[in-house]
């Protein structure tokens, strides 16, 4: 049911743990609905120099969070924000359907992240 | 270690080769159809009988009190539906345990829609029916009870005897589902005193596709499969004789061995109960200690979700169920788990062991040896884990 891809991040997720310096932190979904993930980023110039991740969840939920961090480290925060919940999908050659919404949290919590960031920054 | 350790029985088992050996002839040499009047007919008709037999003797019923089903789930919609409208004029009531297999519930969904009044009985935080509560429950009303004989996911056994006592002072029929439970525990019709009793031919490590209802001489079923008139008009269509040969046998072999299998794999479930308890911190048994089917163990793993501890120990060779909601069509997690008082957070981290013939202790001590570092690596990943545990 899952494709390669998912199964691979799944298996060796990258980029897990926490980031003890990190600028700012972004969490969504809950334990009682089986999937819960943390974000951390560290920012400089702009760019997201390091991110991690923590997850409850099932294989999708493991295999999203490890490829958000793909897909965001390098990026500015105004492109890891344009990041979706389907280019993450699409990034891992797709999820089965019933896992699309209330597994794939991973973008949603890198937004929560960035916009954490963003928002400590507005108020210095 | 090449390994493959299948303990997912209560999903799907392996058809035991003798019974396999038994169907063979039935689907090239012998295939006739038991209502025509020629040799081959007559032979089809007498391995009809006999696998009626068979399945009569495993419950100490009558052969004409055992109709032959596509499997479990039709004898439950067979047993349910049919006795409820074949004895509407008693009552418009209908009661079922809290931790009923799905099929059951969503057939007194139907019975619901269909007018009925639909009540749900509590269980403890074991998963054992409350008596009192049923007997609070049950009136003069109802038609129609039905408690199973043991839970497939969390393998407490239930006290059916009691419950159907209770159900015929009020004058109700009662059924009991008895799949999980046949070929793991003696079952005894007339012992347990049901009017109804669905059984399941994988179970019995038999094959798929075939299943049987006991019904007791006398009570009214109303029929759902209409057609020629088989299974005394009970459900029409032409006998799945290699089937239903390959359960009588598998009935048989099940009346034999049960007693010596049920003591070796009550000895494997019990060291996976206590091995698992004792190398990971903070897992709890779901079900009952000691009143549970003898080849279930259901260990719950806080901060993890039971998905992925599914794919990770496939990985390792080791196949097990779960009642996460992650793993579920319906993204529910187990009505089982939720009815003996788990939060929905404490439901999705159980891992659901069903053991069977292909099983032994060194499997078992490999799975000891595993699932630690399995659980760790997703306890590591997960934001609920306590410092202490990482």
């Amino acid at each position: 049911m899952y494709s390669e891809k998912v199964l691979d991040h799944f298996k060796n997720p990258r980029n897990v743990g926490e980031l003890e310096d990190a600028d700012a932190e972004g969490t969504v979904g809950n334990p009682v609905c089986g999937d819960m993930m943390t974000m951390y980023i560290k920012v400089k110039d702009d760019r997201i120099e390091d991110v991690k991740f923590k997850t409850f969840g099932c294989g999708a939920a493991i295999a999203t969070s490890s490829m958000t961090t793909e897909l965001a480290k390098g990026k500015t925060l105004d492109e890891a924000l344009k990041i979706s919940r389907q280019d993450v999908a699409d990034a891992l050659d797709g999820l089965p359907p019933v896992k699309m919404h209330c597994s794939n949290l991973a973008a949603d919590a890198l937004h929560e992240a960035i916009n954490s960031y963003k928002e400590k920054g507005t108020k210095k | 270690m090449s390994t493959r350790v299948y303990m997912d029985n209560g999903a799907g088992r392996p058809v035991d080769s003798r019974v396999l050996e038994a169907m063979k002839p039935y689907f090239t040499e012998h295939h006739g159809n038991p209502a025509s009047f020629h040799s081959e007919g007559f032979k089809a008709l007498d391995a009809l009988n006999e696998a009626r037999g068979s399945v009569a003797e495993l419950v100490n019923a009558a052969p004409g009190e055992i109709v032959f089903t596509s499997g479990a789930t039709e004898a439950n919609n067979l047993a349910l539906l049919g006795a409820a409208q074949g004895n509407r004029k008693k009552g418009g009531k209908v009661v079922r345990s809290a931790v009923e297999h799905i099929s059951v519930i969503n057939i007194y969904k139907e019975l619901s829609r269909m007018g009925f009044e639909v009540v749900e009985c509590p269980v403890d935080e074991t998963g054992v029916l409350i008596l009192n509560e049923l007997d609070r429950l049950v009136d003069d009303d109802t038609v129609l009870v039905t408690v199973m004989t043991a839970n497939g996911e969390i393998g407490t056994l239930q006290p059916v005897r009691e419950a159907a006592e209770l159900t015929h002072s009020h004058g109700a029929l009662f059924h009991t589902d008895a799949t999980a439970a046949n070929g793991q525990v003696p079952l005894d019709v007339k012992m347990l005193d049901v009017d109804l009793m669905t059984l399941s031919s994988n179970d019995l490590s038999g094959p798929k596709g075939v299943g049987a209802l006991y019904i007791r001489k006398g009570v009214r079923v109303k029929p759902h499969m209409i057609g020629g008139g088989q299974e005394n008009g009970l459900r029409s269509g032409s006998e799945n004789i290699p089937g239903i040969v390959g359960m009588g046998v598998a009935a048989r072999l099940a009346r034999q061995e049960m007693e010596a299998e049920s003591r070796r794999l009550t000895q494997l479930r019990d060291r996976i109960i206590e091995g698992l308890q004792a190398a990971i911190p903070e897992s709890y048994l779901n079900g009952h200690p000691t009143e549970r089917l003898p080849n279930n163990a259901n260990i719950r793993f806080s901060y993890v979700e039971g998905e992925a501890l599914v794919l990770s120990l496939d990985d390792l060779g080791i196949q097990v169920g779960t009642g996460s909601a992650c793993a579920a069509k319906t993204l529910e997690p187990s009505h089982t788990l939720l009815a003996c008082g788990l939060k929905h957070e404490e439901a999705h981290g159980s891992l659901v062991f069903t053991l069977g013939k292909n099983n032994n202790r060194d499997q078992v001590e490999y799975v000891i040896q595993e699932l630690p570092g399995v659980v760790g690596r997703l306890r590591a990943m997960s934001p609920l884990t306590p410092e202490e545990l990482r």
